[in-house]
């Protein structure tokens, strides 16, 4: 088993501010809307760099959402910034209206997703944003896993025509994607190889992931780890073929059962492979106030959680 | 005034197919839709600078239209088809299966002259804010027209839209608002009352003007003073009252026709009460 080596910690919001602004600097259709969280979406480099490009929109976020799908009527390519769930709740009939049946260019920006948001509660901890946006139809939903697959991230769905949802998060969280990579939208990425059981994680519960594979290896399980930072189009092909190979699923994800990344790995495995199957997610509640790594443990989306997933999963073979 | 003349031809033809659209398909909203027909007709047929053909989606260069309340479709329909974006033979598929002429207006399906789809109300305007954003960002002069209907104006989205438009001096829009003063369930005064509404735009920062949007002359004097409002720095609205069915005199003075197809002997009623052309019908 390879060591999967930690080069920092960030938070993958800076990976969003920092490839808004390399991307901006390459591509003069890109412009910024944000409302009125300009620094929490690490936007203000780019707010700073291109003033007449940015417009802050005040507490408004469907209007916010209107102006982009304007915008990118007119050739622009719009990046919409706020928390994760005033970019989709919140706002869900203008995207669902206005961008995706419109087919607008736009590029759906989320911050503070999930449970890791932290002391804020659960009124802005958002856990059905992805179940939202992968119902829409032609939308692509992305959840990359650290500092440097979000900037990637970002940086790429410049290039892909068509409304993209972009997650990511908050808290400072460990680097162990390269800083050169190159993001495909749509590519499963082997992150360990394993052939015991296949684990599915996506955003930040792939490097939780990643810790459990190292704990499972020490009892003899050796566990695949595949980073599905693309929820849609979901990599049907890597799933089948890990799969097929270690006859046994789990998936990893900070967000509800319900919608989420499991279950579109559960739709693929019963149309095409039935095989046992465990789901690390909230089981069907909301959040509360804590401190993320303690919210992942109460509400068992930690690595002891995959673990014991893992196991379960196992004895089902 | 020949010019005014033709204008009222088209308006007239613009009515028939309104009428023929519903009730062909035994479905649609007649009411605004007739009640706006003359000044869509003016500003296809006289104020828009525009190229039908081939339809340039982006519209660079072109004064571009945004239909807020996306419900009043059949009058959209019919003056893009007779501006030539599209057959006028098309008009004949409205809310057919396998049509681009969707229920709402619709980009779903390709239909020329229709850049974003509407219909849930609120939404138009913004979107509408965001091309005027972005012809001020490329240096285009050219437009923005905006219909909203006035019972819209009870949607928050909308209150979005006026004050981010006036903080960003989008002085290259000019939106009507549809003053019929009625609503599905009944008048906008008995539903949610809004007083003057072109004071709220005022206190907004708005430029506002008000014109009756069933007289073709008062249209052709008022809308040349709201173009020549523009670029001072504000958004311009024009209260456009106007009377819900207008044409058709048992879809006058109700608010029942808003979304409802007229049965054969009232089709057969309306037609004749609204002239035959030498348009002549699709």
């Amino acid at each position: 088993m390879k060591k999967i080596e930690v080069t920092g910690q960030k938070d993958t919001r800076s990976g969003f501010g920092d490839g808004l602004l390399e991307v901006a600097r390459t591509n003069d259709k890109v412009v910024g809307l944000c409302a009125d969280l300009t620094g929490s979406l690490m936007m203000d480099g780019f707010q700073r760099e291109f003033p007449h490009r940015f417009f802050q929109t005040g507490i408004a976020e469907a209007n916010m959402m209107g102006l982009a799908a304007g915008l990118a009527t007119g050739g622009k390519i719009p990046y919409t910034g706020t928390f994760a769930n005033f970019s989709t709740g919140r706002v869900y009939d203008q995207i669902r209206q206005s961008i995706a049946y419109s087919d607008k260019n736009v590029k759906i920006c989320a911050s503070h997703a999930g449970l890791t948001l932290g002391e804020d509660g659960a009124t802005h901890q958002i856990l059905e944003d992805l179940g939202l946006m992968k119902m829409l139809p032609g939308m692509v939903v992305i959840n990359p896993c650290d500092y440097n697959q979000t900037k990637a991230a970002t940086i790429a769905i410049a290039d892909y025509h068509g409304p993209v949802y972009l997650r990511f998060g908050r808290p400072k969280w460990p680097i162990f994607t390269s800083a050169d990579q190159k993001f495909e939208i749509g590519k499963a990425w082997l992150i360990q190889e394993g052939t015991d059981v296949s684990i599915f994680a996506t955003g930040h519960l792939v490097w939780k992931s990643i810790q459990a594979a190292e704990a499972l290896a020490e009892k003899g399980i050796s566990a695949e780890v595949i980073n599905i930072h693309t929820i849609k189009p979901l990599d049907v092909e890597a799933i089948l073929n890990s799969a097929r190979k270690t006859r046994c699923v789990v998936t990893a994800e900070e967000h509800q059962i319900n919608g989420g990344l499991g279950d579109s790995v559960a739709q693929v495995l019963a149309r095409n492979l039935p095989l046992p199957m465990e789901m690390v997610a909230v089981m069907d509640s909301f959040g509360e106030s804590g401190k993320p790594e303690d919210l992942l443990a109460k509400y068992h989306l930690d690595t002891p959680d995959i673990i014991a997933a893992v196991q379960k999963v196992i004895s089902r073979k | 005034m020949a010019k005014l003349a033709e204008l009222q031809t088209i308006a007239a033809q613009v009515r028939r197919d309104i009428v023929r659209m519903v009730f062909n398909a035994q479905s649609g909203h007649p009411g605004g839709s007739l009640g706006c027909a003359d000044y869509f007709t003016a500003l296809f047929f006289e104020f828009m600078k525009f190229k039908s053909q081939p339809f340039n989606k982006e519209g660079n260069g072109e004064d571009m239209f945004f239909l807020s309340n996306g419900h009043i479709s059949p009058v959209y329909y019919s003056v893009l088809a007779r501006s030539g974006f599209f057959p006028v033979s098309e008009l004949a598929t409205f809310r057919k299966i396998n049509s681009r002429l969707q229920g709402h207006p619709a980009t779903h399906e390709g239909l020329p002259g229709i850049r974003v789809a509407t219909g849930s109300l609120g939404q138009g305007l913004s979107v509408a804010c965001g091309t005027a954003l972005q012809k001020k960002l490329d240096k285009d002069n050219s437009l923005i027209y905006v219909v909203t209907g006035d019972g819209e104006l009870q949607e928050g989205q909308i209150w979005e839209a006026v004050m981010f438009a006036a903080h960003n001096k989008l002085d290259n829009m000019i939106v009507a608002v549809d003053f019929n003063q009625q609503q599905i369930d009944g008048s906008t005064v008995d539903i949610m009352g809004f007083n003057e509404i072109g004071n709220k735009f005022a206190s907004f920062g708005w430029e506002v003007m008000h014109m009756d949007g069933n007289n073709m002359q008062e249209i052709l004097e008022k809308v040349p003073q709201a173009q020549a409002k523009t670029g001072n720095g504000k958004p311009v609205m024009i209260v456009m009252k106007t009377e819900m069915g207008m044409g058709v005199d048992f879809m006058m003075g109700t608010h029942a026709w808003h979304g409802k197809a007229p049965n054969a002997e009232q089709f057969e009623s309306a037609m004749q009460q609204l002239p035959v052309t030498e348009l002549g019908d699709y």
